[in-house]
């Protein structure tokens, strides 16, 4: 057994079905995009929701007391059958762990045929903290004496790469661009429009040196995966079906010297030398080391763009670049259609925008439909390794190996 | 106008003037420095722990980075929506003995323009918000070479 608790490569899981309720601001309840991004879901495992043994719900922490059981609020929706139920959050990590739930369950043999769902219903402008006056709440406490909104902390993010890697507020548009791209070839996505650099200069500057159209907007937006055993996928017909190969769920190692969400300071690193690698490395390291493949055998990335700045982080955190390399790579078209490792082919947040709980399952959705080569405009040809990566606030790591 | 002034959180700064100082927490055992302050346990989890001390500190530090915040935040912040909003900076600063990176609002008047990554900043209180009987204060973020 390694020291961090793992002994390596685990055993595979199929997904035998994925499906989304397209993003947009459509007005209604969450409960509503869920249930059609399931049924999506089945429809594409080709199984009936009675067959599945369990459910497992990525909360929405919007929708009241229901956004808290969101899986046995989805079950009932769809119809009490009597599966099996459990709900999970993690913030942008919450379909994270609705994966890694449901592939536990089939791995230690508790359910054969998981159903996977999260979707939200976002408001409009900043997210903010739940109500009342919570002052032993650190995210009520950086609204309250600092204004900080999640932008704040995507703008810090930027300022500094352009300040240790010479990035550009250019640089930083061209993810945009590149997303935008994408997100037009994508029915799901809200955003179909192409942006120009010049569309994304001319657009205010909400958290400087960031633009709007440099952070990702709040949606409404369902995701939904049908994960089975492989020998369940075999009895159903799926012979050579997307498998996930890794999920990774660790969190940060002290002290983390990076501020991060919600926090309004780091850990001191006075007394513990701080790790070699930063919290977002090791999420994709985690990942790396389970599915026991590395960057360079990955065919497409799909990475939590809160901004266009972060996604080129990710580059570097996932270890497609050397640090301070990511706009190099992204100037370079590697990460475009084309490219060596096309990053964010669904059209990323960019193009959604956020719908928290479903992001990460939306996130394997796209790897599935690159594995099975089903993505149409957008696909990338010969795929056959994909990456997530993502990271929730309050110290949450999210990242998922796909193979076929 | 109000007549008194208030910490808007209790006992994460104290004093006025050159004496204003950031209150963290230190480990007796291990020496680690917590803001916000931990009161309960040590988080080094290297370290068994002790009762946490409480500590002023760096008045100063480098900028490790900026940004601002050009539209008004929701609540709980407070600011008046009867008046034009006025962006603010929000630095994030390293303090050099601690090795912690502490994020604050800038003094009033300091823009992203005035600042640089690397530049020297010092801790200073201001006002966050007013009510009709109080100031409620914070601690801001002052490039050393700007005076009031």
């Amino acid at each position: 057994m390694a020291a961090d608790g793992g002994d390596g490569v685990t055993a595979e899981v199929a997904v035998l079905g994925a499906g989304m309720h397209p993003w947009g601001k459509w007005g209604r309840g969450f409960v509503e995009y869920g249930t059609a991004a399931a049924r999506a879901a089945l429809a594409d495992a080709g199984l009936d929701w009675r067959d599945i043994g369990s459910v497992v719900g990525a909360d929405t922490v919007r929708g009241g007391y229901p956004g808290y059981v969101a899986g046995a609020t989805f079950a009932k929706a769809l119809g009490w059958q009597g599966a099996r139920v459990t709900s999970v959050y993690a913030a942008c990590a919450s379909g994270a762990q609705a994966i890694a739930t449901a592939r536990a369950q089939i791995l230690s043999g508790l359910a054969d045929a998981v159903l996977v769902v999260g979707a939200d219903a976002a408001p409009k402008g900043f997210f903010r903290p739940a109500g009342g006056d919570r002052p032993d709440d650190p995210d009520w406490l950086r609204f309250r004496l600092l204004g900080a909104t999640n932008p704040t902390y995507f703008g810090l993010y930027a300022r500094r790469r352009m300040a240790l890697h010479g990035d550009t507020p250019e640089d930083f548009a061209l993810v945009k661009v590149k997303n935008a791209a994408l997100g037009a070839l994508n029915p799901y996505a809200r955003y179909r429009a192409r942006v120009t650099a010049g569309e994304v200069a001319a657009s205010a500057v909400v958290a400087d040196p960031l633009r709007l159209l440099d952070i990702c907007a709040t949606s409404d937006g369902g995701a939904a995966l049908v994960l089975t055993s492989l020998d369940f996928a075999r009895r159903h017909g799926a012979v050579r079906p997307v498998r996930i190969r890794a999920v990774s769920t660790v969190t940060p190692r002290f002290p983390n010297t990076v501020p991060d969400l919600p926090d309004i300071a780091t850990d001191s690193a006075v007394s513990v030398a701080p790790p070699a690698e930063t919290f977002r490395s090791s999420i994709a390291r985690a990942a790396y080391e389970e599915a026991g493949v590395g960057p360079g055998d990955l065919s497409l990335a799909e990475v939590y763009d809160l901004s266009t700045a972060l996604e080129l982080q990710w580059y570097e955190d996932l270890g497609l670049c050397a640090e301070g390399e990511g706009a190099k790579l992204l100037r370079e078209g590697a990460t475009a259609p084309g490219g060596r490792i096309p990053v964010n082919t669904s059209g990323g947040l960019a193009s959604f925008g956020e719908a928290v709980p479903a992001q990460a399952i939306a996130q394997v959705c796209e790897l599935t439909w690159q594995l099975r080569g089903t993505a149409g405009d957008r696909q990338v040809a010969g795929a056959r390794v994909g990456i997530t990566a993502n990271q929730g606030l309050f110290g949450h790591g999210s990242s998922v190996i796909a193979v076929r | 106008m109000p007549y008194a002034r208030e910490p808007a959180v209790a006992g994460w700064f104290t004093g006025e003037g050159d004496g204003f100082r950031l209150l963290g927490t230190r480990c007796p055992a291990c020496a680690s420095v917590f803001f916000p302050r931990e009161d309960v346990h040590c988080r080094n989890p290297h370290c068994a722990g002790g009762s946490l001390e409480v500590v002023p500190l760096s008045r100063k530090g480098r900028i490790w980075s900026y940004t601002d915040s050009r539209y008004r935040p929701p609540s709980p912040y407070v600011s008046n929506p009867e008046l034009p909003w006025e962006p603010y900076a929000l630095i994030a600063v390293e303090l050099a003995a601690e090795r912690i990176v502490v994020l604050g609002q800038a003094a009033p008047g300091i823009t992203v323009a005035h600042l640089a990554v690397g530049m020297e900043v010092e801790a200073v209180t201001g006002v966050l918000y007013e009510d009709a009987e109080t100031a409620w204060t914070v601690w801001q973020w002052r490039p050393t070479g700007v005076t009031e």
